[in-house]
């Protein structure tokens, strides 16, 4: 019971450990205004994660999400400031279109019995490519709603709790309870954990699996929303290499990369461990900020590396079962 | 209780099921009773059709004819989830539940205690903590995760899933393949239980034994097609094997002379107390040239074991092999084939085709292996050698060049001999060579081995196809429990001499 959250329990002392290291390095970086920047500067990453972990809970891999965030800058930017829609009618028109891309790919992989990777990886050139054929340029968006939006925040001590990171930490609490404690989440882990199984013990597979990308979908717009926000400008170059990110997230957060194991929460603190090194470099200033890829890179190997470590030592014992 | 269908009524009718596969008909016309309270077996050996009529009563596959009713009324299950609907459930042998998800929610997937929409945790491993202990499974805990149990109590637990799911007909396929004697023992009380709550239940096991401990009656296919169905009490056990092996008369013209002298000397393989532990007992086998050896067994006995031994797939423990009369070692199947020895396997599409590749590339495949990869063979050679077997085989195909998954199964099975007759071998291992093919390239595959005997090559034949094995086999040996427990030879291969060794009581 309890070895099921060491994978958890690892990324989380990583991430105190790093802090604890961080806040005695720089006099001034435990305080609350930096843990705000960090969510802040994240928020749209977080949200991407959220549902990438549902992704990567059911054995699959969502390489669009970053393709379609920059498709959402690109089209927010013209909606808005080219044919003057209203932004709210705006984002309620492209967290439709990201859901129903979502759904495209999610029916494609189950129908047509596509491995998920190359129907995400066509997605993320269809969603790039589409957002060149729009603009090629980066178009500032200057509609007073987005000063409007940029300025709502919780006063928190010393710190300033964003709009969009709110948004960040309620995409968080709502993925954690529709995974967790809900039949949609059993059944995305009952996918990962065996699709032929899952099918003979009556899952939906089809329609859950159709559910989660468009979820991703959803998520993807509405991190593009965030990130639109964020910039305050749409360009279809943006967030390259986020579903990258993403997945490094999910995974250092303690989610099997095949599927089947995993915590919403766990993908939060990978993001946390990510934002923590994206920070440390800042303050340290002498570094390339390239070494935040580094450093993510060592981390996922060595949790990927602990994670096959710890399944053969749980497989109980797998050999005498086909001996008879 | 189960009102709608009486004790003793029909509950399950199954009446002219005919299921069609490309190139195979699984299912010929079979009709299949099942009554309230009762545990039926349903037997037959691999290819019998019994995977397929569970498959379409639980709705993974369609059917393409005939009627099933239950409780009187006409259906078709679509899925798994419809069949569940109509409370049919089945426990499978090899794909068990999801050992990723707590015990709880393995037992309740699909109809979880919700409450304001959310899963009722709290709810549902109190239910079941109280469906585990009518299992006697108290100290199982339902929140840890089921892969963290054996794979015996993984079992019962899909068992208990199963029991609770479906009140009417519960499907039992090889449940008790991987439990202990007392483990089997507890489930059969637990069938003895649910037969008197008025559930019928289909029970499918290769263990004779278990089929007399607890079934009520027995129906048995054989090649997609009904035997016939019989009380289990009423059925002596040399009959139920005679049913499930047939006894069609033999063609005439067939069978081999017995008498032509076979090679003396030493012979061409020779192996001596091989064995491997929790896997098969050590065994003697000795094949001369021009010499069939047929194997027999029911399933699960150990034919294939012997044969996987004997090609190296699996490595001895004890004992010791010889090829003309030199000691060898068999420790994979390189060994196998530098030795020129050639091995078609049972099942035919995962182990011995490559379905997407070519006539002509599944044909020198064996061939090249042995030279190396360093010495490819030219195109003209693979082609002038495709063609040589294609010929010499009869092997119908419009080109060498056609992707041989689109070959019958009879052709498919050729292709394979091809590929190991195209490497000269010395000794050729062939497990089940005519399971699954027509009728006209039975008789030639038979022929054919007949043919090649005459040749010098020394063969090793597994089949269930007991009228085949009497009539191309010099020697056959006996398997059951994964041990030799018999070999006939000369005027003893009948058919009724194999068949009371089988059935003879362990």
């Amino acid at each position: 019971m309890n070895r099921r959250f060491l994978p958890l329990l690892m990324t989380t002392s990583v991430f105190v450990l790093g802090y604890l290291f961080c806040s005695f390095e720089f006099h001034n970086f435990a305080t609350v205004r930096v843990i705000c920047n960090l969510l802040t500067d994240n928020a749209f990453l977080g949200i991407v994660a959220v549902g990438m972990t549902f992704v990567i809970l059911s054995g699959g891999i969502d390489l669009s999400v970053g393709s379609v965030i920059a498709f959402t800058t690109v089209f927010l930017a013209i909606t808005i400031e080219q044919l003057s829609l209203p932004p709210v009618l705006a984002f309620a028109m492209i967290l439709v279109i990201g859901a129903a891309f979502g759904a495209a790919m999610g029916a494609c992989i189950h129908y047509l019995k596509i491995p998920a990777f190359i129907i995400t990886l066509a997605g993320m050139f269809l969603a790039r490519g589409l957002s060149f054929l729009l603009t090629t340029d980066s178009i500032p968006v200057n509609h007073p709603l987005y000063s409007t939006l940029n300025d709502v925040s919780i006063p928190i001590l010393s710190g300033r709790l964003s709009l969009i990171a709110i948004v960040m930490l309620l995409v968080f609490v709502a993925g954690g309870i529709l995974a967790h404690q809900t039949r949609f989440g059993t059944n995305v882990f009952a996918l990962g954990g065996n699709l032929t199984s899952a099918q003979l013990m009556g899952v939906p597979v089809g329609r859950t699996m159709i559910l989660i990308y468009t979820l991703s979908g959803f998520l993807s717009a509405l991190a593009g929303i965030v990130f639109s926000l964020y910039t305050s400008a749409g360009y279809s170059l943006a967030a390259t290499g986020t579903e990258m990110d993403a997945i490094a997230a999910v995974v250092i957060g303690g989610t099997l990369l095949t599927g089947g194991y995993g915590y919403v929460f766990g993908t939060f603190v990978g993001i946390l461990i990510q934002g923590l090194i994206q920070t440390f470099i800042t303050f340290d200033g002498t570094l390339s900020s390239w070494w935040t890829k580094i450093a993510v890179g060592v981390l996922l190997f060595a949790f990927i590396g602990f994670q096959r470590l710890l399944l053969i030592f749980w497989s109980p014992r797998n050999r005498s079962a086909e001996s008879m | 209780m189960a009102e709608t269908a009486p004790k003793g009524g029909a509950l399950l009718e199954i009446r002219g099921l005919v299921k069609r596969f490309p190139g195979v008909l699984a299912l010929d016309g079979v009709d299949f009773t099942l009554r309230a309270g009762e545990v039926h077996a349903l037997l037959g050996e691999n290819g019998a059709g019994k995977s397929t009529l569970i498959k379409i009563l639980t709705g993974v596959y369609w059917r393409d004819g005939g009627v099933i009713r239950l409780g009187g009324v006409d259906i078709t299950p679509r899925d798994v989830a419809d069949a569940q609907r109509l409370q049919i459930g089945a426990v499978f042998q090899e794909v068990n539940l999801l050992p990723n998800l707590s015990v709880a929610e393995n037992l309740f997937l699909g109809r979880q205690p919700v409450r304001y929409g959310l899963v009722d945790n709290r709810k549902m491993r109190q239910r079941a903590a109280e469906i585990l202990s009518g299992y006697g499974l108290q100290e199982i805990d339902p929140a840890a995760a089921l892969g963290s149990y054996s794979v015996a109590i993984q079992q019962v637990i899909a068992i208990a899933r199963a029991v609770d799911l479906s009140a009417k007909v519960l499907i039992l396929d090889e449940p008790t393949a991987s439990l202990d004697h007392q483990e089997v023992e507890m489930l059969f009380q637990v069938m003895r239980d649910l037969k008197g709550r008025g559930i019928g239940i289909i029970f499918i096991t290769h263990f004779l034994d278990q089929v007399y401990a607890v079934s009520d009656r027995i129906t048995v296919l054989r090649n997609g097609q009904l035997v016939g169905e019989r009380i289990a009490a009423e059925l002596p056990r040399l009959d139920l094997v005679a049913m499930m092996l047939g006894r069609a008369l033999v063609t005439e013209g067939a069978g081999v002379s017995r008498d032509r002298p076979i090679g003396t000397g030493a012979p061409v393989v020779g192996f001596k107390g091989y064995g491997k532990s929790r896997y098969l007992a050590p065994f003697d086998l000795e094949v001369h040239a021009g010499e069939v050896v047929g194997m027999v067994g029911l399933l699960g006995s150990g034919r294939t074991e012997t044969a996987k031994m004997v090609f190296g797939l699996e490595r001895a423990e004890s004992g010791s092999a010889a090829v003309d009369g030199q000691q060898v070692h068999l420790r994979s199947p390189r060994d196998a084939v530098r030795l020129g020895f050639g091995y078609c396997p049972e099942d035919r599409k995962n182990e011995g085709i490559i379905g997407e590749l070519s006539v002509r590339e599944n044909i020198i495949l064996a061939l090249q292996a042995r030279r190396g990869w360093l010495r490819p063979l030219s195109f003209r050679e693979q082609e002038a050698i495709a063609q040589a077997f294609i010929k010499r085989l009869d092997i119908r195909t419009p080109d060498a060049d056609r992707p041989v998954q689109f070959l019958s199964g009879g052709n498919q099975q050729k292709v394979l001999l091809a590929r190991w007759l195209a490497t000269e071998p010395r000794f050729l291992i062939l497990d089940e060579p005519t399971r699954g093919i027509d009728v006209g390239a039975h008789a030639e595959i038979i022929r054919l081995i007949d043919h090649l005997c005459a040749e010098g090559l020394a063969m090793l034949v597994i089949s269930s196809e007991l009228e085949e094995i009497v009539a191309y086999s010099h020697r056959v040996l006996v398997m059951r429990d994964h041990r030799q427990v018999g070999t006939l030879t000369g005027a003893e291969v009948t058919v009724d001499g194999i068949m009371a060794t089988i059935a003879a009581s362990a």
